[in-house]
């Protein structure tokens, strides 16, 4: 397994590589300027800022620098936040979305499993549609529609949650749980439809023969395997909800990553949006790998070569 | 003992439990260490500025809400009270020569840095040339061009700062010498890019010195605390020279409106100071409370013709747009904050500035105009585009509207949308590649020439390639007049000139300044046409002495 690990590791450099030469093409060849401004900037000043930030000469030369930096680990400087580097700028922002992240994703799957297996149980009856009802609006309510809904509810009707913020404890519950409703709603679905299929088999009827009691072979032996849809599921879903979230950390005003994927295409700050383009893709071909482990640890059945 | 059954190794319940428990740990530490999570300080004030700043580099800052808290943290030679106007900060006083080309400043006796240095009027000449450096790279060194050979030295045509205008025979004396009268000097030295900056600091940490614990600063507040897009702490400089009011204050970079305006209903921030982070579609439903706080701003709202391209190279046609244009309808549907109309570019209520007559809301004289060009009821009339920038959506409303006013009142179905993302839209207006575009000025500075010096002909600004060599020659000689009325006078004929006689703008509204806040909860919080508030003006009543 170690040697899988390894090999998929090194798949990944060749994979990082072409996502940040693209998106540094990309980045680069659209109209605007990282220093366009209301006001004319004097040629001069223009130069040096070009200068400065290794945005001069042709494009090849440019994307040689960058690559020289990357390579060494130094993801450039911003140019809309002037005096901070893009590596200060993700290890400062980072560890909010995660900080954030992992707890809607650890709701997400608590609740989602358990309902979903809930609904499963009660297959067909009137608990089982109301939860698939309470699903499906949960997948398709926008976040931009149910945080404000919640703030205006919780936080601002009944005042027993902050509207916005972050440093404490009790400002991360209420964007923890907006962000973690869509992907509760979604393992719900999947386990309620994996778990339905299990219960059929034959092993179940076994375990039921034997006269385990009923919480027994779902949580212990049918869950086990209905399960693996989830976890197919949740490893990219973990890369996404841990490198935040645009709506959710501007609507609560929370210091994370988030709002970067939109704001710095918007500000032309070429290397953050190189420079998180390669987070979130280290993140996804991590949370894979993650999956395909855990498919391996939880069901003997897969190979792994 | 048998192997392991479960899919993970470890088998017995309690450690289980363990690695839970251990995992959560972890966890909490790992994130209490980096996730930015800090136990609430204690503050007098929390103030909300609208979005990160990109810089609290003096000579780097151009965004407006980057100059609040600069000028909390520095102070120029002059500063502004509460309601506007200019007072003397590191300068005790000055004196300006008849010619109006020399001034001397005499700085305080025993000014200090926050560290405990002395400022001299040495730091003022060095940061000066920091600032005017080409290697500096800073995008507002031409607000030191009105020096003389400042323009020189900042485009690099001499490289001898010997020989500019700025000089310090001795540690509390600064003499500046102009390259033409400046009427508006003093309110130059009073903006963030004219601050002094502590050049040892700079020194020492080069990019960094801005991060607190780094930062020397010379104004009523110091840096203590900067998180990235969570908030900023300043404290009262005990070195300042004067007692400041409020000790401890925080400042948001919250920069959603509706969250902004959450925080203040819910008593979480004490003042709104961006006008941006008022939710535009709130401003008429909160106009009247208490809370709410307007004031005229000088700032305009305006329409680009491209007057290089047809149909705009027609006077009659630009005049037939202006005259059509129900500007009454824009700021009482779309921007409801009390926006006055303009009829003219340079907002009223300049000290001594009358603006002439504009062209105002005639649309008979508008479609015989338009008639009389060639295009009657607007037949004919070529396909053009009308450039906005995708902004919140204050910019797209206000030109959908207007293609509606000039298809009602003129007939002219060939007017499409263009909307762009703001930096593109800058840059399309900037190469003047466009047909209309609706724009819009911030003054720099309290003077009307801050709004009319743009449409020089090829100014950086101007971007309409519209070129008059008698508007020229009227700034060329306003900018040679000492006496104020007769300066003020020749300003008034230029924009007549441009919003009257030859038209390539269209001005729109003015704009208003807004603030929230609870009126007991702040005082030295005090309108002003510059929407500059010094925040070590601010006081909290009751602790008022």
């Amino acid at each position: 397994m170690i040697a899988l690990i390894v090999r998929r590791l090194i798949q990944a450099i060749p994979v990082l590589f072409i996502v940040v030469t693209l998106t540094f093409m990309l980045v680069r060849s659209a109209p605007g300027s990282p220093f366009a401004s209301e006001k004319k900037i004097p040629k001069e000043i223009m130069d040096q800022l070009e200068q400065e930030y290794d945005l001069k000469g042709p494009l090849w030369h440019q994307y040689a620098q960058y690559m020289w930096k990357v390579a060494h680990g130094d993801l450039s400087i911003s140019t809309q936040y002037r005096n901070r580097s893009v590596n200060e700028i993700i290890a400062q922002t980072l560890p909010v979305s995660m900080t954030l992240g992992a707890l809607a994703y650890c709701m997400a799957l608590g609740a989602g499993i358990t309902l979903g297996a809930l609904a499963a149980v009660r297959h067909g009856q009137w608990g089982d549609r109301t939860l698939m009802l309470l699903a499906l609006l949960g997948i398709s309510i926008p976040s931009f529609v149910l945080a404000p809904m919640l703030i205006l509810f919780l936080a601002i009707d009944l005042g027993i949650l902050p509207v916005a913020g972050w440093g404490s404890a009790d400002q991360i519950i209420l964007p923890a749980l907006c962000l973690s409703i869509p992907f509760a709603a979604i393992i719900a679905r999947l386990t309620r439809g994996s778990l339905l299929e299990v219960l059929k088999l034959d092993f179940v009827r076994t375990a039921r023969a034997k006269g385990l009691p009923e919480f027994a072979v779902l949580f212990r032996h049918a869950l086990k395997v209905a399960i693996l849809p989830v976890i197919g599921y949740s490893g990219p879903a973990a890369a996404g909800i841990l490198t935040g979230s645009i709506v959710i950390e501007t609507l609560f005003g929370i210091p994370g990553i988030g709002p970067f994927f939109v704001l710095s295409a918007e500000n032309f700050d070429p290397f953050v949006t190189s420079g998180i383009v390669l987070v979130f893709s280290s993140f996804l071909i991590v949370f894979n790998l993650v999956a395909d482990i855990l498919y391996f640890v939880v069901d003997r059945r897969v190979r792994l070569e | 003992m048998p192997p392991t059954t479960g899919p993970f190794p470890i088998s017995r319940p309690w450690k289980r439990w363990a690695v839970a428990a251990g995992l959560v740990a972890g966890f909490l530490a790992f994130f209490w260490l980096f996730g930015g999570w800090s136990l609430a300080p204690q503050v007098d004030l929390t103030l909300s500025n609208g979005d990160e700043p990109q810089t609290l580099d003096p000579a780097m800052a151009t965004a407006q809400l980057d100059g609040r808290i600069i000028l909390a943290l520095f102070e120029g030679l002059t500063t502004r009270a509460a309601d506007g106007s200019i007072v003397g900060g590191m300068a005790e006083s000055w004196e300006m020569s008849p010619d109006g080309l020399t001034y001397t400043f005499h700085l305080r006796p025993g000014i200090k840095w926050s560290n405990g240095d002395p400022v001299t009027a040495q730091d003022f000449v060095d940061s000066w040339e920091r600032t005017l450096n080409p290697a500096t790279a800073s995008e507002y060194s031409y607000q030191l061009y009105y020096l003389r050979n400042g323009e020189a030295y900042g485009t690099g045509k001499i490289t001898d700062f010997s020989q500019v205008g700025v000089k310090a025979p001795d540690a509390q004396t600064l003499v500046c010498t102009l390259a033409h009268p400046t009427a508006f000097f003093l309110e130059l030295t009073s903006f963030q890019t004219l601050c002094p900056v502590h050049m040892p600091t700079i020194k020492k940490y080069g990019r960094d010195w801005t991060k607190p614990g780094h930062m020397v600063s010379n104004g009523p507040y110091v840096l203590k605390d900067w998180r990235f897009r969570n908030y900023i702490l300043v404290e009262a400089n005990p070195y300042y020279w004067k007692p400041v009011p409020v000790h401890r204050m925080k400042v948001l970079p919250t920069s959603n409106a509706n969250t902004t305006f959450n925080l203040f209903y819910s008593h979480k921030t004490d003042l709104i100071l961006d006008t941006r982070s008022i939710p535009a579609t709130l401003v008429a439903d909160i106009k009247d409370k208490p809370y709410f706080h307007a004031n005229p701003f000088g700032a305009t709202t305006f329409l680009r013709f491209n007057v290089k391209r047809k149909p705009f190279d027609d006077v009659r046609v630009r005049t037939a747009l202006a005259l059509a244009l129900d500007k009454h309808d824009i700021v009482t549907k779309i921007t409801r904050a009390g926006e006055p109309i303009a009829d003219t570019f340079a907002p009223p209520g300049y000290k001594g500035y009358t603006p002439p007559q504009g062209l105002g809301y005639h649309p008979d004289e508008a479609r015989r105009l338009l008639a009389e060009a060639g295009y009657p009821g607007g037949k004919g009339f070529p396909d053009v585009n009308l450039l906005y920038a995708i902004r919140g959506s204050g910019p797209q409303q206000i030109a959908t509207e207007m293609q509606a006013l000039w298809q009602r009142e003129l007939g002219i179905t060939s007017i499409h949308l263009r909307g762009q993302e703001f930096n593109v839209y800058l840059n399309t207006q900037q190469l003047i590649d466009y047909d209309l575009s609706l724009s819009a000025w911030i003054g720099d500075y309290n003077d009307p020439q801050t709004f009319l010096d743009m449409f020089v002909t090829d100014g950086g600004n101007n971007e309409t390639g519209w070129s008059d060599p008698q508007y020229d020659q009227l700034l060329a000689t306003s900018e040679n007049t000492v006496d104020p009325a007769a300066r003020m006078k020749i300003l008034s004929d230029m924009e007549k000139i441009l919003c009257v006689d030859q038209v390539p703008i269209v001005p729109i509204y003015f704009w208003v300044g807004m603030a929230l806040y609870e009126p007991g909860k702040i005082g030295g919080f005090e309108p002003n046409f510059v929407d500059d508030h010094r925040w070590g003006n601010f006081y909290i009543p009751e602790k008022k002495p």
